[in-house]
């Protein structure tokens, strides 16, 4: 997958321009940037979410605007963080509807089984018949990645997935993201604004300014002190831990 | 187990509905053939039986979509604005073409309903509300406006009378050869079973539908049409009838969720056992006078709607707990205390 010179504009304002980058199969690649910096954009726009002004996004040979909705909902799947989430629906109702581009309404024996390794895979046995919306939100962020799973897409986009979760549920979350990529081979992409956990969790990183690609690369080239210092205007100093670069900013 | 239960009951009230009215009618006289009481059976009984239990059917089913898909427990074809369209869609009918027979208004009906429900929907997507409650606000204001041109034409044009008839809903008019156009309910609602998933998904929000290869404008409007033909074929046929396409949905939900797949027979029978009961309770007040069953409704309705407020400030937004049901839930919780 790939995109090329893509650009957005809202309102005669350019918020993404000429970005070009291919995201490496099988691995974790983070969007990080600041604010309006166009990271969300760009997901939108590789996930068919936003109509792009113009530029190429290529999935699997094939421009993605010309991928019929249902074969991409079966390769590509898109978690944002606007779902309706005063709806009662049970845990399983919602992990079943990951089954939805397969079977429509008729679930076979086969999706039973899916879902039900799915919600395993996210420890939600004993959550099944609970309402989303009597969960905690780590819970309901986990039903919501039960239900990816169970959509079975090789590739797993993320937007933002640690808002409004704390320390506890955002780390055990990033955790989670790591198994997909290295347990079940999924390519993740996220937009993250914690750029420790990009870090940390990610094997390739994209920073984002001003609607540009700033750097792409590994997270040892992007975390450093020059490029993160000229992206988000402040002062850095990155550390070792484990191995990993980890940043710390005033 | 509900859904058994409120078969039951429905059929219970059906059979005792059935035998309240002016003249009496009595199982042996029935049976043994008498025309006179089989005539009353067959031509007034019978089909006010079934236009209530259609009423029943298509305005709550009617109501839950629309819940679903606009996102908001508030919305009702009273509350979005589809039952003031259809009433000026007869208007119009009733202007351009007097001598229309039933299905020629309900043509006009359908457009009208259909139009304005789009516009209500298409209105409140433009303007995303923060506060929920600002949805059926601006849809009861929406009403109104087409209600005021509605009574406007109909004064200047006289129509005040004839039009009477479709603004207060009453089943006393319901006989056979002038209702029979409220049957269309069934078809739609099995339609709208069929696509029950589908609105869900679309009620989830525009990017999980995308997510899962739905389209979310095409299911939207699809789902807005079939609500409004719904509440159309009703309205002309009984009139108005508020208050169901609002309650009968949210009780449902608040016993078993929101899955449509799940709800959708119980929400069906439930709001047929209403209309029932409030239609029996209509013929019985004043009898031999009978009320129109949207003063009933109104009324119990309004009550039901109280109820459920104030249950919702006690209790925030959980389901109703039934014994025996979901009990593995009850002991995981003990487990966790």
């Amino acid at each position: 997958m790939f995109v090329k010179e893509l650009t957005k504009k809202y309102d005669g304002k350019t918020v993404v321009d000429g970005v070009s980058f291919e995201i490496p199969k099988g691995k974790v690649t983070s969007l990080i940037g600041p604010n309006g910096a166009g990271k969300s954009t760009v997901m939108g726009m590789i996930s068919r979410l936003i109509a792009r002004d113009s530029g190429l996004v290529d999935f699997e040979h094939q421009d993605i605007s010309k991928w019929k909705s249902k074969e991409l909902a079966k390769r590509l799947a898109i978690l944002t963080q606007q779902n309706n989430v005063q709806m009662k629906l049970t845990v399983r109702e919602l992990v079943s509807f990951g089954r939805f581009p397969y079977s429509g309404n008729h679930l076979t024996q086969e999706d039973e089984d899916v879902i039900d390794r799915a919600i395993a895979y996210m420890e939600l046995q004993e959550f099944e018949d609970r309402f989303i919306d009597e969960l905690s939100g780590g819970q309901r962020q986990r039903a919501y990645i039960a239900m990816v799973i169970a959509q079975d897409t090789e590739f797993i986009l993320l937007d933002e997935p640690t808002n409004n979760l704390d320390i506890y549920h955002a780390t055990n979350m990033m955790k989670i993201v790591r198994r997909l990529c290295d347990e079940l081979g999924k390519t993740v992409i996220l937009v993250l604004h914690e750029i420790n956990y990009a870090a940390f969790y990610s094997d390739y990183i994209c920073a984002f300014a001003d609607g540009k690609i700033a750097k792409f690369g590994t997270v040892e080239e992007v975390i450093n002190k020059e490029t993160l210092s000229a992206i988000y205007h402040v002062e850095f100093e990155i550390m070792q831990i484990q191995g990993k670069p980890l940043s710390i900013y005033y | 187990m509900i859904t058994v239960t409120l078969a039951c009951c429905l059929a219970i009230v059906s059979v005792i509905s059935i035998f309240v009215g002016v003249i009496d009618l009595d199982i042996p006289s029935l049976l043994s053939g008498d025309m006179e009481q089989l005539e009353i059976l067959l031509i007034s009984r019978l089909p006010r039986l079934l236009a209530i239990l259609c009423t029943g059917v298509g305005m709550s089913v009617a109501g839950l979509i629309m819940q679903q898909l606009c996102m908001n427990k508030f919305v009702s074809p009273t509350t979005g604005a589809t039952i003031s369209s259809a009433q000026f869609g007869i208007l119009l009918a009733l202007l351009f073409m007097p001598s229309s027979t039933i299905w020629g208004r309900a043509a006009f009906a359908f457009v009208t309903a259909t139009l304005g429900t789009w516009i209500f929907v298409w209105f409140i997507q433009r303007i995303q509300f923060k506060d929920t409650v600002m949805v059926p606000l601006v849809g009861i204001m929406f009403g109104n406006v087409i209600n005021g041109i509605t009574n406007y034409f109909a004064y200047k044009y006289e129509m005040t009378q004839a039009l009477s008839t479709w603004l207060v809903g009453h089943f006393s008019m319901v006989l056979r050869g002038r209702y029979e156009l409220v049957y269309l309910v069934v078809p739609l609602v099995i339609l709208a079973f069929a696509f029950a998933n589908h609105f869900n998904i679309v009620g989830m929000g525009k990017d999980f539908s995308k997510n899962l290869g739905v389209h979310y404008n095409f299911v939207l409007f699809m789902g807005l049409t079939i609500a409004a033909l719904i509440t159309a074929s009703v309205v002309v046929v009984v009139g108005s009838i508020s208050y169901i396409g609002l309650i009968v949905p949210n009780l449902v939900a608040m016993f078993k969720g929101d899955k449509i797949r799940g709800t959708l027979v119980d929400t069906a029978l439930f709001g047929a056992l209403f209309v029932l009961v409030c239609d029996v309770i209509g013929r019985v007040v004043i009898a031999p006078y009978e009320l129109p069953i949207e003063l009933i409704v109104g009324i119990l309705g309004s009550l039901l709607f109280i109820g459920l407020l104030i249950y919702r400030l006690n209790h925030g937004r959980k389901a109703v707990q039934l014994s025996g049901m979901r009990r593995r839930d009850a002991v995981n919780g003990e487990a966790r205390r």
